[in-house]
């Protein structure tokens, strides 16, 4: 191992390593992202092909008025994700986020399971009001206006 | 009017940046020799004006001056004064003028101390660092004016976002900022050695300090920032992979290379081009989360300000700078190769490893965070998370933790195994123990068992360097180095003990109720309304104790400030040695009893003990080195003089 290589070569030997290891981590990176990435479902997605379950996904949509429900447990809560078209029954264990409202976007992250209802492991809070998750822009035209119109207060300059 | 002042100040800081740039790129021709004489001052009374205007920011949020629109939109009358102050950069305008100021400073600070280089090395780069100034002083007068005015003042303001009224938050961004601000001046001393093609171990002394400083204070920002997520967003979590978070890891992946082989250049005149290349690289990746950040391009739960013009903006200097660079870097890197040659078994042999690692895990990150824009472009929505980033990255985490481990054991270059077999055999055994351990314990995850032996492996590897060695000898930098090391141990072991042993436990209590969450017994006393300065809450008084010991109080409450109108959730923690008790409250079921998210995370205040050790040991580095220059100017005084006096 106490091999001393001529300048020249030891360049090189280092140019190769490294680009060896970038390329290793590239394929690593594509290899990774083609099988781990979550991907991103609404409703209507989910009625025309759904994910097989299991799988993990990320379910966007709006919080369907009046769907919001706290079963006996005391700690699941159930609610429907609608885009307008169709619409998914949605369990969730655990504690809503901050800015989880009934008629407001949503961004879940769980499995469908077989009896069509999808079970979140997470639920995606926004941040804060300006937050709208980029994912949701795949709605209607329409829709997009409601959630950009809820959350985006407007610029009041007049005051 | 202090406003006017203010933004005057600033087109005049934006002014001297042009001067400084044109100066110091004509007085690196002949002809333009008489320029020189500019740029220095230039360049310091850029940095008092910049500061100046944003001293004036901060009096204008200190006053809730609504007749500003940015207070007016960012303040309110009935927030705490500190808030007030930290609105300042709580927000998109302000924290770039923060970014800008410091940035100025910086530049004001190289002009005035920097005497050790080539002189025409430190022209270059201050010319350098106005051209980067110039493009963040047009962003800011033309798309992100702060000093903007109302056509009618407000009567009351917006409020600042609640989330981040919060102390940890507050102090978050400016320490970012610093950080990536200091990779500009890496940047730019780079980019000055490479147009006077003096990529020297002098040039690698005076950009250390810069790089080291940044790297402290990126370190500090993402501890600050993981430790803010943990407790105030109330989901439990230190690390989410957000693009936001990626954003400062990818600069501080990019700078710990950076600082690594830059004390190679310093201190063996090798790996010449690869640290100019880290430099640009590194500040690439602050201007790409800038980006990320500002543009609202990806999806994420931190993101603010989300404006595609500012985007597109940031996206234009992103290409100028890095593009431009990059150029300069193709035509001058053949003329700076030369280094000096080193033996695979060797520290820079180790060092170069763990460059290499390094790259390829902000490579991994890299990709990670841009895939779902490259899908997007194809059509597909995709996030990534966790289930990605942590296998892939661990792959090339542990052989660099492994090598970390070994690599300041060997010396300058060349050695051999056979001399380190001893400390090696001590670690490798510590391993071993620590394997046996954690499997005797129970199953665990496969990344928290290698995460808990690498731990032990490495915090007992940090300390071998001393090891036949004076203890009141050793160099201070030499001491910045293990304790950064085992820093990293600490941080590692502690995240692996939170993802193999936290407990979690969601429960609906009424009052009166218990729930057990590991060696706790929790319960719920009562639930009642509380009021602060700006905001009203429910706050629930949990009474824990682990057996028979004495009960401790935790007060979680669910917050509902009003203005603007927003919930937070503020968790309520219970610190002790081996771990912490994490308590939520959330909804109220319809038959009275209350949502409770308990956790017991054994170990976890380890992860950000760890990260202040980290920055820690930057610090006592950049002292050591400071300290040594010293020394050394001094000794060559005292020898020249005494050559003078025997003459």
């Amino acid at each position: 191992m106490n091999a001393r290589f001529k300048p020249k070569h030891q360049r090189l030997v280092l140019v190769v390593l490294a680009l060896i290891a970038l390329v290793a981590a590239g394929l690593l990176a594509a290899w990774g992202l083609r099988n781990q990435a979550n991907f991103f479902y609404v409703p209507s997605q989910i009625a025309e092909a759904p994910p097989e379950t299991g799988r993990t996904v990320r379910l966007g949509g709006m919080v369907q008025e009046g769907s919001l429900d706290t079963l006996a447990d005391g700690v699941t809560v159930a609610f429907v994700v609608a885009d307008g078209e169709a619409s998914v029954p949605v369990r969730f264990r655990g504690i809503l986020p901050d800015l989880f409202v009934e008629g407001s976007g949503v961004v879940a992250e769980g499995q469908l399971g077989a009896d069509g209802t999808f079970e979140a492991e997470s639920l995606l809070a926004r941040h804060d009001e300006n937050y709208v998750p980029r994912e949701l822009q795949e709605m209607t035209e329409h829709q997009k206006r409601e959630v950009v119109a809820e959350t985006v207060p407007a610029p009041d300059t007049a005051r | 009017m202090i406003a006017e002042l203010g933004f005057a100040a600033l087109w005049m800081a934006a002014a001297l940046a042009v001067l400084q740039l044109v100066s110091a790129a004509l007085s690196l021709r002949e002809e333009g020799r008489q320029m020189a004489a500019l740029v220095r001052p230039a360049a310091i009374v850029q940095g008092a004006l910049a500061t100046t205007s944003f001293v004036i920011l901060l009096v204008l949020f200190a006053q809730t001056d609504l007749s500003v629109k940015l207070v007016a939109t960012h303040s309110h009358t009935a927030k705490p004064f500190l808030y007030k102050l930290t609105g300042a950069w709580g927000n998109h305008e302000g924290s770039m003028l923060l970014w800008v100021a410091v940035m100025a400073l910086s530049g004001a600070l190289i002009a005035k101390i920097e005497h050790r280089l080539p002189e025409r090395t430190t022209l270059a780069t201050l010319g350098a660092q106005g051209f980067i100034g110039v493009g963040f002083y047009a962003f800011l007068l033309f798309s992100s004016n702060p000093f903007e005015r109302l056509p009618v003042p407000a009567s009351e303001g917006l409020g600042l976002n609640p989330l981040l009224q919060d102390i940890g938050l507050a102090f978050h961004p400016p320490t970012l900022y610093i950080g990536y601000v200091g990779l500009s001046v890496a940047f730019s001393f780079a980019v000055g050695a490479l147009l006077t093609r003096q990529v020297t171990p002098d040039f690698a002394r005076a950009m250390r300090a810069w790089v080291l400083g940044a790297w402290v204070f990126l370190t500090l920002g993402i501890t600050a920032g993981s430790y803010w997520a943990y407790y105030e967003l109330g989901w439990g979590g230190y690390w989410f992979w957000d693009p936001v978070e990626n954003a400062s890891l990818m600069p501080w992946l990019a700078a710990t290379a950076l600082l690594h082989s830059v004390s190679v250049l310093a201190s063996r005149n090798a790996l010449r081009t690869w640290t100019i290349m880290l430099g640009v690289v590194a500040f690439s990746m602050s201007m790409l989360g800038t980006f990320l950040v500002r543009s609202g391009i990806l999806t994420s739960v931190h993101a603010f300000a989300v404006d595609p013009e500012r985007g597109s903006f940031i996206l234009v200097l992103l290409t100028i700078y890095i593009g431009s660079a990059l150029v300069l870097f193709a035509l001058r890197a053949g003329s700076i190769a030369e280094g000096e040659r080193f033996a695979v078994t060797s520290r820079e042999g180790a060092l170069v490893f763990n460059n290499v690692m390094l790259s390829a895990i902000l490579a991994i990150v890299l990709l990670g965070t841009l895939y779902p824009l490259l899908a997007e472009a194809f059509g597909a929505r995709v996030s990534v998370g966790p289930p990605y980033f942590n296998p892939v990255g661990a792959i090339f985490t542990f052989p660099m933790l492994a090598v970390m481990a070994v690599g300041p054991l060997l010396r300058w270059r060349d050695d051999s195994w056979s001399r380190i077999s001893r400390p090696l055999a001590l670690i490798a055994a510590v391993c071993i123990v620590a394997l046996l351990i954690a499997v005797v314990n129970g199953p665990i995850g496969i990344l928290p068992l290698l995460g808990l032996v690498f731990a032990a492996g490495l915090a007992v590897a940090s300390f071998a360097p001393l090891r036949g060695r004076r203890l009141r000898r050793v160099p201070v930098a030499t001491w910045g180095m293990i304790f950064a090391h085992f820093g990293i141990a600490v941080a590692l072991f502690g995240m692996a003990s939170e993802a193999a042993f936290s407990d979690e436990e969601l429960a609906a209590l009424a009052p009166g109720d218990s729930a057990v969450v590991g060696p706790w017994s929790v319960t719920l006393d009562e639930v009642e309304p509380v009021a602060g300065p700006n905001w009203t809450a429910l706050q629930a008084g949990f009474s824990a104790r682990v057996g028979d010991g004495a009960p401790v109080t935790l007060n979680p409450q669910a917050r509902s400030y009003w203005s603007p109108a927003q919930e937070t959730t503020e968790s309520a923690l219970a610190t002790r040695w081996n771990g912490q008790l994490y308590a939520v409250l959330g909804n109220r079921a319809e038959d009275g009893r209350w949502q409770v998210r308990l956790w017991w995370k054994p170990f976890v205040t380890l992860i950000w003990y760890g990260g202040v050790l980290i920055a820690l040991g930057g610090v006592l580095a950049i002292i050591g080195w400071i300290r040594a220059d010293y020394r050394k100017r001094w000794m060559a005084e005292r020898l020249a003089r005494h050559r003078e006096a025997s003459t």
